[in-house]
């Protein structure tokens, strides 16, 4: 019997196509997602260097990061650099063969939402995208990682990349997690246990009874997130779940196929006996709603608590960064984090733009209205999202409510569209990163779940959504 | 890419950790679809007020750190996003060498491919030298990416260690693309084992 294997060490073992003794492996690439703010300088020194997409046929683009979120402006963008960006986009797709979900097509959407929602992300596969929220797509199993620009222009050219093998992490999470909790609180939990840098040179597994009870959607938050905490890529085996989500979907094997392709993927587990460079379990049944407070993503309390005092930091450095984050987050340490209050609200983004998501967000929203003085921009991760809230109805209760119900992008996650915070406005943000800048210039942002940023829409406060009164 | 094997440059200390790459290249600059154009936006948001006047508490707007090569920095550098376009903001301002007790994985293989030598060093020798940088303006180090060892006027003399690919590529200036393609027997190898 060969040695009990990894699910990541399975999947890479799978794609090397050249293993050296002092050089990084090359690793053959299954699938390329491409969007428009990191490929531009790819394609044109492809052009100089006279070289040709190797794979067109593995490789599909879409347009997320740009694009204005009003019906309007979507098409018509009055940003001129923005709307250049965009048109290259468009060319080099035309140029190349490349497959483009435009804008309007009925499949553009967040790069990571539209890669699982069309079954172009599988089990096994290795992916990769000129964006760190690439980790995503591990949420099937696949092996999913972000690349620089020049690392995109190496996969066009060659479908390979050039890495070093990382180390290998798993997470155990026991128990179930409570009600009113959710998987991107579990994230948050995570990152503030391991720190932004824990997971550095690793590929980390997520597995245990909790993650097993996780739908697909709140499988990829939490493996979109691996990379706040500085891992190379996060996976979850793939199983039932797995497969029932994908069956049917557009690029997945069809009629024997399907029955092979799921046969072959059930391999894809870790073995008993299997070893990590790293093993960690968390006891899931204990998480609680989490907010962050500073400025960066590990910076996090459970709603419960109050703003942490640098004081009580464990060393010099851990202090300052502190005092600098609640500087800029203009925050006093002891004020329960139920006392402060919020400028605006955005629901949507890479980890938690989808149906689920917003369903939740709909659940608490339902029935309420949105505080006055309080600015609420919900956008769909992609045009298929918003047709099927839509369809449910969902659409109606955000609007009842007084949200803004917005066209699909990336949006207020990064602010390089028009959905920014004005300075030193104050945003429960359903996103990834609440770095400074990250929303608007001095914007201040506090990472929490759907439902938790619900909720504070309707308060203008934070509140423990455990004890939400929900109604019909 | 510009190959690096000796450099001597002034230091810049950045007495930060974590610092993102949202922090080195903000977002409103990521527009472009040239590789250049993005030195004067490195570091944005610190280094200009919001008209555009330079912030006068900010390392890089020192004179004495305007002309500096090789910066001096907290853990976790270059953190978050993908974007190559801090590694390109950082070596247009200059930069060839930034030194760090830990780099994020992402920016380690940007700076690379282009050019910018990245160095791992304890976090006391990091303390120390960007100590002097505040003190001694200009602060000088000498980096030998050949015999892997760095110095300064002061008595130091670091040994330091790079991967030895990632070293090869930086000694010669190396095009990565082109170095995979000269494997192109195995990656055609592969394909053919693979085509379903």
């Amino acid at each position: 019997m060969s040695k009990p294997k990894t699910l990541f060490e399975k999947v890479w073992h799978a794609h090397v196509v050249r293993a050296a003794e002092g050089e990084p492996t090359l690793l053959y690439i299954d699938l390329h997602l491409v969007h428009e703010v990191t490929s531009p300088q790819a394609f044109e020194g492809l052009r100089l260097a006279g070289r040709k997409v190797r794979r067109v046929d593995l490789t599909f683009a879409t347009i997320d990061h740009n694009v204005p979120t009003t019906s309007d402006e979507r098409f018509v963008i009055k940003d001129q650099i923005a709307a250049q960006q965009i048109a290259t986009l468009r060319k080099n797709c035309e140029a190349t063969g490349i497959p483009l979900f435009d804008i309007g097509s009925g499949q553009q959407g967040i790069v990571h939402v539209i890669g699982p929602e069309l079954g172009l992300t599988q089990p096994g596969k290795t992916i990769v995208c000129g964006d760190s929220h690439t980790s995503t797509h591990g949420a099937f199993g696949a092996l999913a990682f972000g690349i620089g620009t020049s690392e995109v222009e190496h996969v066009l050219a060659t479908q390979c990349v050039s890495q070093k093998k990382p180390r290998s992490m798993r997470i155990n999470v026991t128990g179930q997690l409570p009600q009113g909790t959710t998987s991107k609180d579990l994230v948050l939990d995570i990152i503030r246990r391991i720190g932004t840098d824990g997971g550095t040179g690793y590929v980390i597994e997520y597995a245990g009874a909790a993650v097993g009870a996780l739908t697909m959607e709140e499988r990829m938050t939490i493996c979109n997130m691996s990379i706040e905490c500085g891992a190379r890529a996060g996976m979850i085996a793939p199983d039932d779940t797995t497969f029932a989500y994908l069956k049917g979907r557009r690029y997945v094997p069809q009629g024997s196929a399907w029955d092979e392709a799921v046969t072959r993927w059930r391999s894809l587990v870790t073995d008993d006996g299997a070893t990590f460079d790293c093993e960690i379990t968390i006891n899931g049944a204990e998480l609680e709603p989490i907010v962050t407070w500073g400025t960066n993503p590990g910076m996090s309390v459970p709603v419960t608590s109050a703003i942490p005092n640098p004081e009580k930091a464990r060393d010099a450095s851990e202090r300052s960064a502190m005092q600098s984050a609640l500087t800029y987050m203009g925050l006093e340490p002891g004020t329960r984090i139920e006392d402060v209050t919020l400028d605006r609200i955005f629901i949507g983004s890479c980890t938690n733009g989808r149906l689920e998501d917003l369903r939740a967000a709909a659940r608490v929203m339902r029935g309420h209205k949105v505080h006055d003085g309080v600015e609420v921009l919900i956008v769909p991760g992609s045009e298929a999202v918003k047709v099927a809230a839509e369809q449910e109805g969902l659409d109606r209760i955000f609007k009842e409510a007084g949200a803004q119900w917005r066209e699909p992008g990336c949006s207020m996650c990064l602010g390089m569209n028009p959905d920014i915070l004005e300075p030193k406005q104050r945003c429960a943000s359903t996103s990834n990163r609440n770095f400074e800048g990250r929303q608007g210039r001095e914007g201040r942002t506090h990472l929490v779940s759907p439902p938790t940023a619900a909720a504070a829409a309707v308060k203008g406060h934070f509140v423990d959504v455990r004890g939400w009164e929900y109604r019909n | 890419m510009e190959p690096i094997r000796k450099h001597r440059g002034v230091v810049a200390p950045l007495h930060r950790e974590n610092i993102d790459t949202d922090q080195i290249i903000p977002k409103q600059h990521l527009k472009r679809i040239e590789r250049t154009g993005f030195g004067k936006y490195l570091f944005s948001d610190w280094r200009y007020h919001p008209d555009g006047r330079d912030r006068a508490d900010f390392a890089l707007n020192h004179e004495h750190f305007r002309v500096a090569t090789i910066l001096v920095t907290g853990k976790n550098f270059g953190c978050g996003s993908s974007r190559e376009h801090a590694a390109w903001a950082l070596s247009e301002f200059g930069f060839r060498v930034i030194l760090a007790p830990s780099f994020a994985d992402i920016f380690r293989n940007n700076a690379g491919n282009n050019g910018i030598l990245v160095i791992e060093l304890p976090e006391a020798t990091i303390q120390r030298m960007a100590e002097h940088a505040d003190k001694h303006r200009p602060y000088h180090l000498s980096v030998d990416l050949e015999t892997q060892t760095i110095s300064d006027d002061y008595g130091l003399n670091q040994k330091f260690e790079v991967e030895p690919f990632r070293r090869h590529r930086l000694l010669n200036g190396l095009d990565e693309i082109g170095m995979t393609l000269l494997h192109e027997d195995d990656i055609a190898r592969y394909e053919a084992q693979h085509r379903s």
